[in-house]
């Protein structure tokens, strides 16, 4: 739907989507979370429902303070597309809870995806980091320069999670790049 | 009539790639008395204000509350001078 006409009593979760918003003017997202709606999601975050933001959405989130952190251009200042793993960190996110794999295959697609937020907060908020397939974490598998690797991050409560990569992409056999729908396991933590 | 020109720039200590860029691919290729270079965003805003003081303060408040910056990540300066002309 136009983000204009959400209303928020009709839903129990909101996922904002990937893309560009405002032109990513003045920094990626940083518009869009001034406006009224994020003002709404804002509330429906409070209310306790689910609040999703990918890529741009998570941009958004960060920027509008639902979400800590800041999502800065990529150290090698390249838009970055290609297919990662994830290690999955915190398993009491509304997403997270019920997932029957700790390491996920996605795509990301982003120019502004470098994490920062300062190390000890950002350990224990975060939810998903770039990894290998066997889920171990290192600077190899760094590909903006996100602090701790971090790809996701949720709030304490684990209601309001961002993450860079589409797990939307990642959801039909059809079009992921070896049949799997790690997406679709995540987007299933919307149903609650 | 008073120019505000408010300035956000990566703090220190978190890396501006733009900023190191322009200094490894043109500024070097120049000089070497230039030991750093950084990048960030200018707005310039055109305010209608009684006093410099007061055009500093509308400025201050529309990027604290509007976030023209992120506290976490950015450092912020906002410079003001009354337009030469006086006028519009």
């Amino acid at each position: 739907m136009r983000y204009k006409d959400l209303d928020p009593d009709r839903y129990s979760s909101v996922v904002i989507p990937g893309g560009f918003s405002f032109g990513d003017y003045l920094r990626a997202g940083s518009i869009a979370a001034s406006t009224e709606t994020m003002e709404m999601i804002k509330e429906m975050a409070n209310q306790g429902k689910t609040v999703l933001g990918i890529c741009n959405g998570f941009q958004i989130l960060t920027e509008s303070g639902l979400l800590k952190g800041a999502l800065l251009p990529n150290l090698k200042m390249r838009f970055i597309s290609k297919w990662v793993y994830v290690k999955v960190v915190r398993d009491d996110t509304r997403l997270t809870k019920n997932l029957p794999k700790k390491v996920l295959r996605m795509p990301i697609a982003h120019a502004e995806g470098r994490f920062v937020l300062e190390e000890e907060e950002a350990r224990r908020l975060m939810v998903f980091q770039y990894s290998n397939e066997k889920g171990e974490v290192s600077e190899d598998y760094n590909p903006n320069g996100s602090v701790l690797n971090i790809a996701g991050i949720a709030n304490e409560e684990g209601n309001v999670i961002g993450l860079m990569p589409h797990p939307e992409r990642a959801s039909f056999s059809l079009t992921s790049i070896d049949g799997n729908v790690d997406g679709l396991l995540l987007l299933r933590g919307l149903r609650w | 009539m008073y120019s505000v020109e408010v300035i956000v720039l990566n703090k220190e200590g978190i890396r501006d790639p733009e900023g190191e860029a322009i200094k490894k691919y043109m500024v070097d290729k120049v000089t070497d008395k230039v030991k750093e270079v950084r990048a960030g965003k200018y707005v310039l805003f055109k305010i209608d204000a009684g006093s410099e003081e007061e055009a500093m303060n509308i400025a201050k408040k529309v990027a604290d509350e509007k976030r023209l910056y992120n506290p976490i990540v950015h450092k912020v300066e906002i410079r003001v001078r009354k337009d030469e002309d006086g006028g519009h």
